[in-house]
């Protein structure tokens, strides 16, 4: 019944990890829901371990070969552009810069 | 490496994600807590790399460079404007690797002897299902929101009926799988029913619902590598799916609260539809008074506190940085300036936060719903731009209207209002506005960005 206690313990970690994520989830702000998107986007992103394994196999036949390396592309590009777009948005948010009365300060004078 | 070594360098990604969803409390350290989740997703595939088994070959190289350029080019050209199409692309490509995973894995143990033990096979038949319907709906979604696809509701008589014959076959396909029935075609008709499914599904949500259609996407892609990771046996599976599926769910919830709509009335409701026979019920009377830009000029820089409620429509006419402009000249002048925030202002969940501060502007001058409302009564002008139906008081005061009991921003108990609008046409969801019949309302006609560059300068000039 080895097999059955693996799958006992692995439902207890998927409750816990739920009860976990929406703690943690609840905690972020609606101003940074869409960061929080992009992100766990990228978080599952995750399912590259099982692309790799996948792609990974030795000899595999036509079928297992292909949608390896189909699930690869996905996998990779689901990775790549969830990080880097999360990035790019979390670098545009600033703090009110000290108010300033002179000249300089916005870009949009002219 | 044996097994319980590869968990237990996997533990080190499942903390570094729980770590980068605990940075994202935030704003100052959201950032750092992106690059500690992406340190992690690294580390997991050295992991996955060294383990015994998985061969380096030019399938994962290839795989790799042109996921990874793909990914990278779309992440760094992509607009803000359309970061709900590319969340919903996202989705969708975790959706279905999830997805051919499982197939790989059923191909290759199905015929091995002995029956699959019952919990790999549901898993199989779950990241099967969930994924493939995960990736055709976000296509959908994808196509309805890059406009290739019309925003308008499609639909069909009998459309339901298609539709749950559709899930009950494929939920027959699956049982028959779990129950024994272990032959590939099985499978393989699933995840096509799926796709089916998947397209069917998202094809009668109107676009502006589609703020929680991604987000119950995003939950369901969650699921599907969560299953993915039972199919596996794999812990750091389990816990980013849980995650992330989490995380899809609570804002599918937040969402359908801020529309005051049920999850089953977004999915089978097509609001266009319902809308059109509802609404029509109060007619509206009254004049619509409109205003130059001088005058509002004059408005502005002779008030004390004024309030800017930003719309979809704002950052299709590419405004923000001129209205950016406009806030930090009347700051200039002492007058105190906010931005009013409704949860649904934008395609996504705080949309309208990433498009403000694309133009710079602070986030600590943007004001929640909540922390903005009962700050209306004391504020000298409004400036309503390309907003429609999150400052329609109908959704409180009038019973019959479809968007009663949506939470709003109440600008009508503000002293003045200024609304900018292309023209006196319905919103998103189709609905006449009392708002802009109310006397102390003035209308800004034109395109948002002439109208506030105009602002601009006739507040200057003053």
């Amino acid at each position: 019944m080895a097999h059955y206690t693996l799958f006992v313990t692995e439902l207890t970690i998927l409750v816990l990890a739920i009860f976990l994520g929406i703690e943690v989830i609840s905690k972020v702000p609606t101003l940074l829901h869409t960061p929080l998107m992009s992100g766990t986007n990228a978080i599952h992103g995750i399912v590259i371990v099982g692309a790799l394994i996948v792609a990974g196999t030795a000899d595999p036949d036509l079928l297992t070969g292909w949608v390896g390396f189909v699930a690869m592309i996905l996998a990779a590009g689901n990775v790549v552009g969830g990080f880097v777009v999360t990035d790019r948005m979390l670098e545009m948010f600033k703090r009110r810069e000290p108010p300033k009365k002179d000249e300089g300060g916005s870009s949009g004078k002219s | 490496m044996s097994v319980a070594t590869q968990n237990l360098l996997y533990l080190v990604t499942i903390i570094c994600f729980i770590l980068a969803l605990r940075f994202l409390s935030s704003p100052t350290t959201a950032r750092r807590g992106n690059w500690v989740g992406a340190f992690g997703m690294a580390w997991a595939i050295g992991v996955t790399i060294a383990r015994p088994g998985v061969h380096v070959n030019w399938r994962i190289i290839v795989g790799a460079i042109i996921g990874g350029a793909f990914g990278a080019i779309g992440a760094r050209k992509v607009k803000m404007t359309a970061m709900p199409q590319m969340v919903a692309l996202f989705n969708g490509v975790g959706g279905g690797a999830a997805a051919l995973v499982s197939l790989a894995e059923f191909h290759n143990l199905a015929p091995l002897p002995g029956r699959l033990h019952a919990d790999i096979s549901t898993a199989i038949v779950l990241s099967a299902l969930i994924g493939s319907v995960s990736f055709a709906g976000s296509m959908v979604a994808f196509a309805k929101l890059q406009e290739l696809l019309s925003g308008r509701p499609i639909t069909y008589p009998g459309q339901q009926v298609v539709n749950g014959l559709l899930l009950a076959a494929i939920v027959a396909c699956g049982l028959a799988i779990i129950l024994g029935y272990e032959h590939q075609w099985v499978l393989v008709v699933l995840l096509l029913g799926s796709l089916a499914f998947g397209v069917l599904f998202v094809l009668p949500i109107g676009g502006a619902d589609m703020p929680v259609v991604i987000s119950l996407l995003n939950a369901f892609t969650g699921l599907a590598a969560a299953a993915t990771g039972f199919e596996l046996n794999s812990n750091v599976l389990i816990v980013s799916g849980a995650l992330v599926g989490a995380s899809g769910t609570l804002l599918t919830m937040l969402m359908g609260r801020a529309m005051n709509r049920s999850l089953a009335n977004v999915l089978f409701g097509a609001f266009g539809q319902v809308q059109a026979g509802a609404g029509t019920g109060a007619a509206l009377t009254g004049t619509v008074r409109s205003v130059n830009a001088e005058d509002v000029s004059i408005m502005l820089s002779y008030a004390q506190k004024v309030v800017v409620v930003p719309g979809y429509g704002m950052a299709v006419a590419q405004a923000q940085h001129a209205v950016h402009e406009l806030a930090e000249l009347l700051e200039s002048k002492g007058i105190e300036v906010t931005f009013a925030i409704h949860p649904v202002a934008g395609r996504m969940p705080g949309h309208m936060n990433v498009l403000l501060a694309e133009a710079n502007v602070p986030y600590t001058a943007l004001k929640e719903m909540d922390e903005v409302n009962p700050e209306f009564p004391q504020t000298d002008v409004v400036l309503v731009i390309g907003a429609n139906d999150v400052v329609n008081p109908a959704a409180r005061n009038e019973p019959g209207s479809p968007i009663y009991g949506m939470p709003i921003l109440n600008v009508d108990q503000a002293k003045q209002v200024v609304v900018s609008k292309r023209s006196m046409a319905t919103g998103f969801a189709g609905i006449d506005n009392p708002l802009f019949l109310d006397p102390k309302t003035a209308m800004l006609f034109g395109d948002a960005k002439d109208s506030v560059l105009k602002l601009v300068a006739g507040v200057k000039n003053l």
